[in-house]
């Protein structure tokens, strides 16, 4: 849960408010608490890093000074039903709480509405808990971070921009094959019990034949039939909405994980980092170079890049599009499973719906690098991870961490609508 | 018998509901951006979560409705407005991944917890909050009904033959209207005209027959708000009618068709595809309001998969039609259930459970959608030759 | 002669073949020379793709009333020349010394639409008519100032349904006089390629331009429609229209062509009327540069046959770029 949100954020409390989008639509507290047209709620979570407390008291005082006192269930949880609207001062009984603890709010005013719960948020930590963590440190940690994300992504977003490159199509279902990678690492891995890496390797491998297979029954004939690229990215959604719910189909709502013990954690200096991250870096460096290689230094990576370059011209030049887009096809598949199942192994987990959320962050790192530049999408991808898990830590909001990366792309496009890399339009 | 009733009654009641009338009101809107400019809006539910948005917090701040209705269009307009002006000078594409980029900051923006006294966060804003005014207006009075009073059980006790007829006939009835659509000349001349309003309304009579359903008269989601939400799909249909046939809706198939052709004669395209986003955004916002009268704003209900549904209705009842959007709506919401029903009703619960009956229908969505982009691209009421995707 | 047609211009007297060469024989036949009379008036645009200069014109007037063409071999950058000065390309020196002015009126940060509004319309070598609306609807949407087309008033037909009447009179005496009021209501896809550049032509025409800019209007049109096309160009003129075209047929050029102006690798190389500027070293050398095997100074080969393969030639390859740079999805 520290990921991204990182350091300070010591105690959550009201986990709907705060579950970020990766964890979901949150569920609402199992409150017994229901607001009605003249009953309001207040309601929260005590909870450290390390969970939630039970058997917190806490008195919810009124303007009047009428104080009502509540006990934390054994999740932490509490709530209280208020009759009148307007603040109430909800403050916590610190000799209810276990030795070694830091309360950093352990009062906030809460203004109560009839029909609502409304969330009281206080803070409890405890006391060894990076009480010091500097901002330098939290910044290391977090660029670490950024980086592990901007890799993962990087996958993803370099065959998103050769498949946009090649065909002109901007895939929408390219989020749901990156799904697909962790859904597969869940089955094989975690259900059949298959070793990890072989269990990788034969994820990968099925996703870059998910690739040729798409690439040979919808996508070539659909080229052939000169479906207009309009008509082909509206077949991606419905693609893509059609993947999403088989997956919720087939696996179910809930957030699976490829493994299921937790990750051991290695400390280097100020950044605490998991085994599986590392190692998930390190194959995504290896594979981008990989890839970054074979484009510039094959044939078939040439011919590519030509393709991408002008079709027409590599067309009259001797160069089989067809087969250098099925290729593409297969590779960024192939790369999008990778990039799924290692998403999964370092994160929590995957769920059905995790690729809506990677698939803005692709497009934004494709169109920021420049439509259609696989170097660009790599760059591209590095940047708006670091801008995911780094702008928290400067100061933005932890709900806003992907709105920021939206944003930044919105203000890019209007200073340099061609991306980083990408060549200036021209009008033919 | 009883489970097709059934079936077919649970389709009737979707295709009624209001909030299907106000993702028709969204489709128009987005008939105007990809129907008729060529414009890739993959936001619609953006303009829909701000139309809502401004609606239900004006007017739970105490401010009346109709500053509540104005300052939801406002939102929609400046979102337009911001959107546009960075995009709709470049390749369509861009278009497209601003706007599902900008309406998912809405939603991630209404989530947030910084923002709960005034969006509720996740959790959204229930809807005693702001549709006590407009229940208010209902003239309906109090009490329930169903909207014709005589029904199929009227008739022989209800008797499986009347019914089958019933149903034969409606079906005859409803094809021979997709096919005088089609022919692009239902409403030319004072005679055709007048035998075409006959056959929609015996349609409409027919069905009410055949699947009586009854409602609250004005309760939160009772007739009145399914009165309210249909006349006003109806208006909007109507004002896009007006809005395509004069010279601006030329400009807006020319511009779909080729804007550098439009430019060289002298023509502002930025200006009038800016016009054709915010009309359109409008409309998207007048649907949001809509689509929260009779439920409550929960920003997670209009995200990109609304979007997505917004387009699969537009395409089914055919882009760039009038009447497609509403026909493509109610089509896509009564199918739906049909499929969710069937399947529940016919496929053995080993096979598919309760719960996976839903997922089923949506997984038959999206290779519908597919499906008629790639074999029927000009939907139900579309012309085929005049209807070509544009980027 | 419709009165709309005829309404908007002068009768200038150019129709006399004598006038014409008055106009054209009192300055030097040199490049960039002044004219008496300039609707046009090009000062230092250059145009660079990365490191490749496609245009680079020092200078350029063109005179009012007459025909001029813009030949040129293969990759001279006539076309892109013609989207600079149309406002559908910036120049590279815009803000850094690039100037031009249309008939008095400054160019220089103008839309490609306020060109067109200024009364200088183009065609395009690829013929963009649109071909998913009918005829009539295409030229309808030539024609400017109408009130239909304000959003606000759109909704209510009185406001405009007079004016479009009347427009759509005009528009079609229009097709009367290129010959497709036949196809008045066919969808203009169905119109085969030599119609379409007539149309289009048609459609410039409804906004009454003082120059209409044709950017090879032969281009993929059989002989005999070849002809009409040529004589509309002509009346036109005589008309009293500007008209400056791009073209690679020679034979087309000599024919109704009063001024000739050469481009070769993006700048002007020569300039003077069409019999004499054939013979011109710098465009001999500029085609010769481009087609070694062609020996355009010898008459003996200059044939209609040989120059139209040479035209084809030169057509074919311009095509293929063109092809290339809509591939390279630059709009």
């Amino acid at each position: 849960m520290r990921r991204g949100v990182a350091g300070l954020i010591l105690a959550l409390l009201l986990a709907p408010v705060l579950a970020l989008i990766s964890s979901g639509p949150a569920s609402a507290v199992d409150t017994l608490c229901l607001p009605g047209p003249d009953k309001a709620c207040i309601a929260g979570t005590i909870r450290t890093e390390d969970g939630p407390l039970a058997d917190v008291k806490l008195t919810v005082t009124d303007e009047a000074g009428t104080a009502t006192e509540v006990t934390t269930s054994e999740t932490g949880k509490w709530n209280v039903q208020v009759e009148k609207e307007g603040p109430y001062v909800v403050k916590v009984d610190e000799s209810t709480l276990p030795k070694d603890l830091v309360v950093d709010t352990g009062e906030v005013t809460v203004a109560a509405k009839f029909g609502v719960t409304k969330p009281a948020l206080l803070t409890i930590r405890t006391a060894d808990y990076s009480a010091s963590t500097s901002k330098f440190d939290e910044l290391v940690q977090s660029t670490v971070n950024g980086l592990r994300l901007g890799l993962l992504l990087a996958l993803a977003s370099v065959g998103l921009s050769l498949i946009y490159g090649t065909t002109g199509l901007s895939n929408f279902a390219h989020a749901e094959q990156v799904t697909l990678g962790g859904m597969l690492g869940y089955l094989l891995i975690n259900q059949h019990g298959l070793g990890l890496w072989i269990g990788g390797l034969v994820v990968v491998i099925l996703c870059a034949f998910t690739g040729w297979f798409q690439d040979r029954v919808l996508w070539q004939p659909l080229r052939r039939r000169g479906l207009g690229l309009t008509q082909m990215m509206i077949v991606t959604i419905g693609l893509s909405l059609a993947l999403q719910y088989v997956y919720q189909y087939t696996v179910g709502a809930r957030t699976v994980r490829v493994l299921q013990d937790n990750p051991s954690v290695r400390e280097f200096g100020p950044v605490t980092i998991t085994n599986q991250s590392i190692v998930a870096m390190v194959i995504s460096v290896i594979v981008l170079a990989g890839v970054g290689y074979a484009l510039l230094r094959t044939r078939i990576g040439r011919a590519t890049r030509a393709v991408s370059d002008n079709p027409a011209l590599a067309s009259a030049s001797g160069i089989d599009t067809d087969r250098v887009i099925r290729l593409v096809w297969t590779v960024a598949m192939g790369l999008a499973g990778l990039s799924g199942l290692l998403y999964a192994l370092v994160t929590n987990g995957i769920k059905w719906d995790s690729g809506l959320q990677i698939l803005l962050l692709l497009f934004a790192a494709v169109t920021l690098g420049g439509l259609g530049t696989a170097f660009g999408a790599l760059i591209g991808a590095i940047i708006i991870g670091l801008v995911v898990e780094l702008s928290p830590v400067l100061g933005m909001p932890g709900d806003f961490k992907y709105a920021t990366a939206l944003l930044i792309l919105i203000l890019l496009l209007l200073v340099r609508p061609q991306g980083l890399l990408g060549k200036p339009q021209r009008v033919g | 018998m009883d489970t097709i009733q059934f079936i077919l009654n649970g389709m009737m009641r979707e295709a009624l509901s209001p909030q299907t009338a106000a993702v028709a009101i969204a489709v128009i809107g987005l008939n105007i951006h990809f129907g008729f400019t060529g414009l890739l809006n993959m936001g619609q539910s953006g303009f829909m979560l701000l139309g809502a948005y401004g609606f239900a917090i004006s007017i739970s701040n105490g401010l009346p409705m109709i500053l509540g209705i104005l300052f939801g269009f406002g939102a929609a307009f400046i979102f337009a407005l911001v959107l546009g002006a960075p995009t709709l000078k470049l390749r369509g594409d861009y278009l497209a991944i601003v706007t599902i980029s900008a309406a998912e900051i809405i939603r991630y923006v209404g989530r947030s917890a910084l923002l709960v006294d005034f969006t509720g966060s996740a959790q959204g804003i229930p809807g005693s909050q702001y549709t006590t005014g407009f229940r208010n207006l209902s003239f309906f009075g109090t009490g329930s009904f169903t909207l014709i009073p005589f029904n199929y059980t009227d008739v022989a006790d209800g008797a499986a033959w009347v019914r089958i007829i019933g149903w034969i006939v409606a079906i005859a009835v409803i094809v021979l209207i997709v096919m005088r659509f089609r022919s692009g000349n239902a409403f030319k001349g004072l005679l055709q005209s007048a035998g075409m309003a006959g056959l929609l309304v015996f349609g409409v009579l027919l069905l009410f027959f055949l699947f009586p359903v009854p409602y609250q008269s004005t309760g939160v989601s009772g007739w009145w708000v399914r009165f309210v939400a249909w006349g006003l799909a109806l208006l909007c249909t109507l004002v896009v009618f007006l809005l395509v046939r004069s010279p601006w809706g030329r400009l807006l198939r020319g511009i779909r068709e080729d804007e550098d052709a439009i430019r060289s004669l002298g023509k502002n395209v930025f200006s009038i595809k800016m016009q054709a986003l915010i009309i359109g955004g409008l409309f998207g916002a007048l649907g949001g309001m809509v689509y929260v009268l009779s439920s409550s704003v929960q920003p997670d209900s209009m995200g990109r998969s609304l979007t997505f549904f917004c387009y699969t209705a537009l395409l089914l009842g055919g882009a760039a039609t009038i009447f497609g959007p509403v026909l493509g709506s109610v089509l896509f919401f009564a199918g739906r259930i049909g499929i969710k029903y069937t399947a529940a009703a016919y496929v053995p619960d080993s096979i598919m459970s309760n719960q996976q009956t839903e997922q089923f229908s949506y997984i038959v969505v999206g290779v519908a959608l597919m499906l008629i982009v790639i074999f029927r691209p000009q939907g139900i009421l579309g012309n085929k030759r005049e209807l070509r995707f544009n980027v | 002669m419709s009165e709309q047609m005829a309404d908007p211009k002068v009768d200038t007297g150019l129709a006399d073949p004598a006038a014409r060469r008055a106009l054209t024989s009192g300055f030097d036949a040199v490049p960039g020379a002044g004219k008496p009379d300039p609707i046009l008036v090009v000062d230092n645009i250059v145009r660079q793709f990365g490191g490749m200069t496609a245009v680079d014109v020092q200078h350029l007037e063109v005179q009012r009333g007459l025909i001029t063409a813009l030949i040129g071999p293969n990759g001279a950058g006539k076309t892109t020349f013609f989207n600079l000065i149309t406002g559908f390309d910036k120049p590279t020196t815009a803000g850094k010394g690039a100037h031009w002015a249309f008939d008095g009126r400054t160019l220089d940060k103008t839309s490609a639409s306020s060109v067109a509004q200024a009364g200088m319309v183009r065609t395009f070598q690829l013929t963009k008519a649109l071909s998913a609306m009918t005829v009539i609807d295409n030229m309808m949407l030539g024609a400017q100032n109408q009130a239909g087309e304000n959003l606000l008033k759109s909704m209510f037909r009185g406001t405009w349904a007079k004016q479009e009447k009347e427009i759509e009179a005009k528009a079609d005496e229009l097709l009367a006089r290129f010959k497709l009021f036949e196809k008045k209501n066919d969808y203009a896809g169905s119109l085969s390629g030599g119609q379409r550049k007539l149309l289009e032509m048609a459609r410039a025409l409804m906004s009454d331009p003082k120059m209409i800019m044709l950017d090879e209007p032969m281009a993929g049109v059989n002989p005999a429609l070849t002809q009409s096309l040529l004589g509309h160009i002509q009346n036109l003129r005589d008309e009293g229209m500007t008209v400056l075209f791009v073209e690679h047929d020679m034979h087309v050029v000599r024919h109704i062509s009063d001024w000739v102006a050469v481009m070769a690798e993006g700048r002007l190389v020569a300039e003077g009327a069409a019999d004499t500027v054939m013979s011109d070293p710098a465009v001999i050398d500029a085609y010769l540069g481009a087609h070694h095997d062609t020996d355009l100074g010898d008459d003996a080969l200059l044939t209609d046959e040989a120059l139209e393969e040479i035209a084809e030639e030169v057509a074919a390859e311009d095509a293929e770029r063109e092809a290339e740079e809509e591939a390279e999805g630059l709009r």
